[in-house]
């Protein structure tokens, strides 16, 4: 605690300090030969297990730019952030990177409510801003770049595949807050546009255990297939009640969002899972068994998903960003990133979209097997059409909010 | 008609799930006056302690039957000679203390063992009736829960151990006079609902997982159960359990989860307008 409020005093006295003397002294006195970057991840607290691997792509990113030389000549010292799941954290972390640290980009937030509290914050502090994380879609903003994966890249491959593979029939169970909602609406859009039926769809409660009206209910209803975008701990016990019943065996399933779930239940409950993302750890290429042996063994982090690939793609997207702008003045990186900067790594090739500011990638289908994912299928080079479809930056460079996006059923 | 079965099913497993999280409360509370705001922690406690030793090569059944309830139940012995004791008849500040309790496990759990989930398979596979298939060992709680409401009334009504505590809850002085040594009874109860307690939360382990935090998820179940009920500690739980859980079945089943948890607690609310010492304060009131 003590060493808290020092830090927010020192960090308060800097900004004082900037606003009496001006900022361009300021950055004179502190330059130095390193290029500081912020990373804000929570690896304490409930998203501690997305946060720790995210911390050490970002670490390996890092370090493999540095072994290279470095930017602009100077060394990349990466400054890392723990929020502790408390989105409070998340504000006065993000000021004092921006203020104190003054550093070229900030990477992190891992919860959709983590990235609009900094995102306005980041925009006001002039700091470059990149959101690593799947997510709803509809950020449009000029300061951020979101490399994460969205419904319409990932719900679409999704659905046509498990639908000509399974039937027609659909019983969704979503998670009762933005994202559960948001992907439901997607799972109903794409299952007609695919000549199928959600013949129901039951939201949960983040603190829901108990699944087993709804087993039964579902059971009833005889769908084809489920689609389960559940989110958190508690809605692990889903999977763990519906094998349980046996009923793993009798109707398939397909999640968006079962992902370190593999290493926490059994081969016996999730084997046979079908899920969808922008990059998975069976990918069958030497670059990314690479990138899985070091995050594996030097960082001891048992399994990656998507936003432990996404936030080693960032870091690579913003320092080719620096590397063409030879610049770390903001406008100068973005207008480079926006010239269709691309970065092949082990997610794939993926490259940064000019018009929305999110990510153009490789999303996989993969099949829950023995604790691991196995790839069924690669789609290639897949753009964010939702987010497309409400944002153009390219007409519009002052937009700045997260569009809801209307998803017609 | 197998519908009809499997919804029955349902209901039995929803009240027995009522009756199991809130009976090592209904002992603590209902018999002691004090209310227990670690009673979700001890839970907690109860599935880690299942879970740990079943990883370390203990027999589930050992680890869920014994192990939980013995670990929890020594903690609670332990907890009620450091704390509670010197709180009884101090209702706001046994809330207060328990709360701290509560949150210094939450933290201590989640220092040792991180702020993970943890989980083991259900055991005794699956049922099919008709053409519906159901959880084996969800019957298995349901059993469990109609044993231990069964022993508990035993114990109560035919043993000595029993007469000297209801004696003691009902006048700790008259039952001191006649040669019981009440902070004796008062240490023995709270450590008997502590081992309810983790007994139950070592059964749900394998439902549920177990996380440091999980002990929200039931604490309000379990008290809406405990009042509701009233007085009378093992029939005013299972009366409120039966009625709760019916409610939200029923709801569940007919509309979302969502409204049958606001069905649940609607009844609760005007359950409570009806009859405000819950239900065994109106009828019943001779039960145990």
């Amino acid at each position: 605690m003590p060493i808290r409020r020092r830090r927010l005093l020192t960090s308060a006295a800097a900004g004082l300090g900037a606003a009496s003397v001006g900022p361009f002294v300021i950055r004179d006195l502190r330059a130095q030969d390193v290029l500081k970057i912020a990373g804000i991840h929570d690896t304490s607290g409930g998203l501690d297990i997305y946060g720790k691997q995210m911390v050490a792509t970002m670490d390996l990113a890092v370090s493999e730019i540095n072994a290279k030389g470095g930017l602009l000549g100077k060394q990349v010292k990466l400054i890392n952030y723990d929020p502790q799941s408390n989105i409070q954290f998340y504000t006065q972390y993000a000021t004092e990177a921006a203020t104190k640290e003054k550093v070229a980009v900030v990477h992190g937030g891992i919860t959709s409510a983590s990235r609009e509290a900094i995102r306005p914050l980041l925009k006001r502090f002039n700091t470059l801003y990149f959101y690593n994380t799947l997510y709803e879609g509809g950020v449009c903003d000029r300061n951020i770049f979101c490399t994460g994966s969205t419904p319409a890249q990932t719900v679409e491959k999704l659905m046509s595949y498990v639908m000509k593979k399974w039937g027609k029939k659909v019983y969704t169970i979503a998670a009762d807050y933005n994202y559960g909602q948001i992907t439901a609406k997607w799972i109903k859009k794409y299952t007609q546009d695919n000549g199928g039926e959600v013949v129901a769809t039951d939201f949960f409660p983040l603190d829901v255990t108990d699944f087993g009206p709804t087993i039964k209910k579902i059971q009833a209803a005889k769908p084809d297939l489920i689609l389960a975008p559940l989110v958190g701990a508690a809605h692990i016990s889903f999977y763990r009640q519906w094998a349980a019943a046996g009923m793993n065996k009798q109707i398939p399933l397909a999640s968006t969002t079962f992902g370190n779930e593999v290493v926490i239940t059994s081969p016996e409950e999730h084997n046979g899972i079908h899920v969808v993302f922008g990059y998975l750890e069976g990918i069958n290429t030497p670059e990314n068994k690479a990138f899985v042996e070091t995050i594996h063994t030097k960082y001891n982090i048992p399994h990656m998903t998507e936003l432990a690939a996404m936030t080693y793609h960032g870091v690579h997207l913003w320092a080719e960003g620096v590397r063409k702008a030879n610049s770390i003045d903001r406008m100068k990186v973005i207008e480079a990133l926006e010239s269709g900067l691309t970065f092949a790594g082990p997610a794939g090739k993926t490259t940064l979209d000019a018009k929305t500011h999110h990510n153009i990638l490789d999303v996989y289908i993969g099949e829950a097997k023995d604790k691991k994912f196995v790839v069924l299928e690669k789609f290639p080079v897949q753009t964010p059409a939702d987010t497309a479809a409400v944002c153009d930056l390219k007409k519009n460079p002052n937009d700045n909010k997260q569009y809801v996006i209307d998803v017609k059923t | 008609m197998d519908y009809a079965a499997i919804l029955a099913l349902q209901i039995c497993s929803a009240v027995a799930s009522l009756v199991l999280i809130s009976l090592g409360l209904a002992v603590i509370f209902g018999m002691m006056r004090v209310i227990n705001l670690a009673h979700g922690e001890f839970l907690m406690l109860g599935g880690y302690a299942a879970i740990t030793a079943y990883n370390n090569g203990v027999n589930l059944w050992l680890a869920m039957l014994i192990v939980a309830p013995l670990t929890v139940g020594l903690f609670g012995i332990v907890v009620e000679r450091l704390i509670i004791r010197h709180l009884y008849g101090r209702l706001i500040d046994t809330m207060l203390a328990t709360w701290g309790l509560s949150l210094a496990m939450i933290g201590f759990v989640t220092v040792v063992f991180g702020n993970t989930v943890s989980g083991i398979s259900a055991p005794l596979g699956s049922l099919t009736i008709g053409a519906y298939r159901t959880g084996a060992y969800e019957v298995f709680l349901v059993l469990v829960a109609a044993v231990l409401l069964v022993a508990g009334w035993a114990v109560l009504r035919f043993t000595r151990l029993g007469l000297i505590a209801r004696g003691t809850m009902q006048n700790a002085a008259m039952a001191a006079a006649l040669g019981v040594s009440p902070s004796l009874v008062y240490a023995v109860t709270f450590g008997v609902g502590a081992a309810l307690s983790g007994l139950v939360g070592g059964l749900l382990a394998p439902l549920s997982g177990v996380v440091p935090t999980i002990g929200a998820a039931y604490i309000a179940k379990a008290f809406i159960t405990v009042i509701s009920g009233g007085a009378a500690i093992l029939s005013g739980t299972a009366i409120a359990s039966g009625l709760l859980g019916t409610i939200n079945t029923a709801m569940t089943f007919a509309f979302t989860p969502v409204l049958g948890e606001v069905a649940l607690l609607a009844a609760a609310v005007i359950l409570l307008r009806i009859l405000p010492q819950g239900i065994t304060g109106r009828f019943f009131q001779r039960s145990l």
